[in-house]
């Protein structure tokens, strides 16, 4: 059996046939909001389940409670707000109890926001309890302060998916249990990544894989920073490896379409619950999961686990890999003694530095055949 | 219960509480058993295992979330998609 969707049951708030056909109508005369694509990946996740419980954008009660105690007003775990903000000027004219249709940048209408609440918030306190820090130079905390005036919450109805250039990859939590049922797995780890797989990345997985049924490959496909591999390059990279490294019928890969927030600690518990509600039973959290900079201790995201007996998924902590030149092989400190001077760390930074000259890194850091599909692109990093 | 020594732990908190009565004895045995430990108060502490618990109960109940229609609509999607065979 797979895990229980968090709060018991999978949210699923996709409107289809006539009633979908009904509520287009409808919405052609609502208010309209404009999502941006991050927030019409929010929109998605909500609609089908893999933020479940949550059935809207978040109201003033929720809020508070993830902020202040990191749980829903049900007293489940939630850690990151999931909000959406407004200006006055967008919102005039709306009242508490209407409906406003939410629409694409290109104008789409993706669906529409029962309205239950408009309500302003505090951008420093915000920032402060998210991501431990008001400062601006924290991507998180720009992002913040660069929000709207005032939030708008209440549940939603989704109508139309956005553009979405990965829907072979795609798949709903439901669809995921499913999978994995016919797969006969019952016990499923899940691997969050946003970067293209060297054997570092490769031993967590397979180490975590000794002891489950099946590994789910998660790639978060949305906003990166630059410099980071482009979603298209981290796909292609995984096909490569699973295809030839990983044995047949015990590795799912499908996306997950949303944005970091670089929260760290918050973002691995936010990162556990989206894998939960897509049926797994363990998630990997390594070092500096969800960070940023120096914000964030090495092995923080990990610390905070134990502040959720009730969380409903396992976490695998794993301390960084690395190449021993005296053991021969790809070990970490808890089983290798030998000394700094023999290890080799898998540098994000080298590894990036080297595929840019278009070289094939060593065949202990990358695959050659993770390598020469990467070095397949002009540029596989983010401009 | 003594209340002064829950003040500090809920002062950041928005949630609201409430009292629930144990008998003394065995507050006087989480009190000692919490010392040194990360635990702040013997409510931290009954409040985490309480939530443990009440974890696992709900996991028990846990009920297939699909109609019989769901699946083979699913399953359908899948085998287009590549996943199944």
């Amino acid at each position: 059996m797979t895990s229980r969707p968090h709060g018991g049951r999978l949210i699923n708030r996709v409107v289809s046939g006539r009633r979908r056909e009904l509520l287009l109508e409808e919405a052609k005369e609502l208010t309209k909001i404009t999502l941006n694509r991050d927030w019409a990946t929010d929109l998605v996740n909500i609609a089908g389940g893999v933020f479940s419980p949550l059935e809207g954008f978040m109201v003033q009660e929720e809020l508070m409670g993830v902020l202040y105690d990191m749980r829903l007003p049900s007293d489940l775990p939630w850690t990151i707000p999931i909000v959406l903000d407004v200006s006055p000027e967008e919102i005039s004219g709306v009242e508490e109890g209407d409906d406003v249709a939410l629409v694409s940048e290109s104008g789409l209408i993706l669906g529409l926001l029962h309205v239950e609440e408009i309500y302003g918030y505090d951008k420093k306190e915000f920032a402060e309890r998210v991501f431990k820090t008001r400062d601006a130079n924290h991507p998180g905390v720009a992002r913040t302060y660069a929000m709207k005036e005032l939030l708008v919450g209440g549940k939603i109805d989704l109508l139309n998916e956005p553009e979405n250039k990965f829907y072979k990859y795609t798949l709903y939590p439901a669809e995921t249990r499913v999978l994995f049922r016919e797969k006969g797995w019952r016990t499923i780890v899940g691997f969050q990544t946003r970067n293209a797989p060297h054997l570092g990345h490769e031993y967590i997985q397979k180490t975590a894989l000794a002891f489950v049924d099946g590994l789910f490959i998660n790639p978060l496909i949305g906003k990166k920073k630059k410099g980071d591999f482009k979603d298209e390059v981290i796909l292609a990279a995984y096909e490569a490896l699973i295809k030839n490294y990983y044995p047949k019928n015990s590795v799912v890969m499908a996306i997950l379409r949303t944005w970091m927030r670089y929260a760290g600690p918050r973002e691995a518990i936010f990162h556990a619950i989206i894998r939960k509600n897509f049926g797994c039973t363990h998630f990997i959290v390594g070092r500096d999961h969800a960070g940023v900079g120096n914000y964030y201790g090495p092995y923080e995201a990990q610390e905070i686990f134990s502040e959720f007996p009730d969380l409903g998924i396992t976490p695998l902590f794993f301390r960084e890999f690395f190449y021993c030149k005296k053991c021969g092989g790809i070990v970490n400190e808890r089983i290798c003694p030998h000394s700094q001077e023999y290890r080799i760390v898998f540098s994000g930074t080298k590894i990036r530095e080297m595929l840019m000259r278009g070289e094939r890194p060593p065949d202990y850091m990358m695959r050659p055949e993770v390598a020469d599909v990467i070095l397949k692109w002009d540029n596989p990093f983010v401009e | 219960m003594p209340v002064d020594e829950e003040v500090s732990e809920k002062k950041l908190s928005r949630r609201k509480f409430t009292t629930v009565s144990i008998p003394i004895t065995l507050y006087n045995r989480i009190k000692n058993l919490i010392q040194g430990t990360g635990f702040t108060s013997v409510s931290d502490y009954v409040t985490y295992v309480l939530r443990e618990v009440v974890a696992m109960h709900e996991a028990e109940r846990s009920e297939e979330p699909f109609t019989p229609e769901d699946v083979e609509r699913i399953k359908e999607k899948l085998r287009a998609l590549g996943y199944l065979d």
